[in-house]
Formats: C-alpha cells, structure tokens, sequence
C-alpha cells in the first residue's frame, strides 16, 4: 500500500517537473551569452592592442605605456613667434586603462581632477564590455587629442583622490619625468 | 586604407580593406563607415603631427578622412562613469 503510494508521489513529482525544466531550458535559450572570463583570450587581445597602440600613436606612446602602465598627454602651448619662444605646456593628462583620466598643472605637477570616462561596448557579450587595457588607452588618447572638449564633456568630473590614491599619481608624474629624461639622455647619446 | 574596429576580448578586427581612389572599393569603405558611425561608434584617424608627432583626428563623415590616411579606428562612444568593478 505503503510502496504504491510512494509510487504515485514519485511519478507526480517527475511529471510536474518535465514542464519546469523545458521552461528552464527555454529560458536559457532567450537569455543572452554572458561573460565569461577566459585569460588567454584577453591575453591575445591585450597583444593586439599593444599593437594597434604603437602604429596608431607611435613607438614613443607604446614605449611609455609599456614601461610605465599608463601614457601622459600634454597641451601643446603656445607656438613660438618673432622674439618669442614657444609656450610650455600648460596642463596635462595621464591616462590609466580602465581608470580615470587624470588632469595635472604640467609646470607644477599639482593634480588638477580626475575625468571619469569609458567606453562600454556590448558587442561582444561573451568578452564582456570592456576593451582590452591598451585599446581603452589608445581611445582616450585619440579622443583627448582630435576632440578634447567632446571626451571632457561625457565624462564625470571629480576632484583629485576620487577613485585614484593621490600620492600613487604624484609618484607617477615622477617616474614619468625621469622616463622622459632618460629618453633624453638616450637620444643624445 | 583599413577600417578597423576597437572589440572587447580581441583587440581591433578588419572591417573593411581598399583603395579610395577605386570607385568600387570606395563604395564599400563608405558604405561600412557609415553603417559603424549608424550604430553609434566614434571614428579617429591617426595622423602625423605638424613637427612629426602622432596625433588623431575624429571624424563624422567619410569626406572628413584625410588624404593618404590609411587606417581609421572606431571605438565605442565615451559614457562618463567610474571603473568597472571586476575586470
């Protein structure tokens, strides 16, 4: 009696279950592909991008984001004239991969504010919505050298220290300085 | 001159390839120009400077592509926000 009954239960409960599973499997089918991480890939992207970095801005622009893991923009100042010698640049710009951009007095390395800006990208669900490092920084770079105005407008402003340790900027205007020394030093050599 | 395009998880990809001073090639640069500027992507070009530094031009028309450019990159718009979480 016991055993038929039990029965009964176990043939109910797989048959309520059939209909609950195709909606799950349905369901699966409407729901677009979602991220999946895969570092070789994002390797073989990075190496692309490092790529297109340094034909579309130069060996000088790759050779500081190599080295350095970030690249500097600077005003171009003013141009030199009759009895007049050219502007130093005014302000500048480092840009991260994937952080904010930062905005310094060039002459004093005082830190200016922090542009919070991106470019997500949905075209490629499986990869997720960001860029590889390298292209994230050479779309900023194009973007603060052909349009600056535009990219400074989409972006969120902030004062420095928002999401960036002031002091690890401070150290990278630095290094970013004895770089271009030694740049410098091996051009004249 | 290459039309390439910026994608998350592979780098740039080829979108289109020609010379522009070929009608045919032509047609299909433009026509491919205008279908990514369609779907919202931003178009530079790199350039050299006036004292031969790299720069970059943006571009909203196929017109606006300077002679002799070889390549022009999208990428998607700019979004202000912060840093992505997990990365």
């Amino acid at each position: 009696m016991i055993e038929g009954l039990l029965a009964v239960v176990a043939l109910a409960a797989a048959t309520a279950s059939v209909p609950l599973l195709a909606r799950q499997r349905g369901r699966a089918r409407e729901m677009p592909p979602s991220f999946v991480r895969d570092p070789e890939r994002d390797v073989r992207a990075e190496r692309r991008a490092r790529q297109l970095l340094r034909d579309a801005a130069g060996p000088e622009v790759a050779a500081m984001y190599a080295r350095l893991g970030f690249v500097a923009v600077e005003s171009s100042g003013g141009p030199a004239g009759p009895g007049r010698e050219a502007e130093e640049p005014a302000y500048g710009y480092l840009i991260y991969p994937h952080r904010p951009i930062v905005a310094y007095d060039a002459e004093s390395g005082e830190l200016l504010s922090e542009y919070c800006v991106r470019f997500p990208d949905g075209s490629e669900p499986m990869a997720g919505e960001w860029l590889p490092d390298a292209d994230d920084v050479l779309a900023k770079w194009m973007a603060l050298l052909a349009d600056e105005r535009r990219l400074i407008d989409a972006a969120n402003m902030h004062l420095p220290g928002r999401q960036l340790d002031p002091t690890m900027v401070r150290r990278d205007l630095i290094a970013l300085d004895e770089w271009r020394r030694s740049r410098t030093v091996e051009v004249a050599a | 001159m290459k039309l390439v395009r910026m994608t998350p998880g592979r780098g740039d990809v080829l979108l289109a390839k020609g010379d522009p001073e070929v009608a045919e090639d032509e047609e299909r640069l433009m026509e491919e120009f205008r279908r990514q500027l369609d779907l919202g992507m931003w178009a530079a070009v790199p350039v050299e400077g006036r004292v031969g530094q790299r720069e970059a031009t943006m571009v909203r028309d196929f017109s606006e592509i300077p002679t002799g450019a070889d390549r022009v990159i999208f990428f998607p718009p700019a979004a202000g926000g912060s840093a992505p979480a997990i990365r």
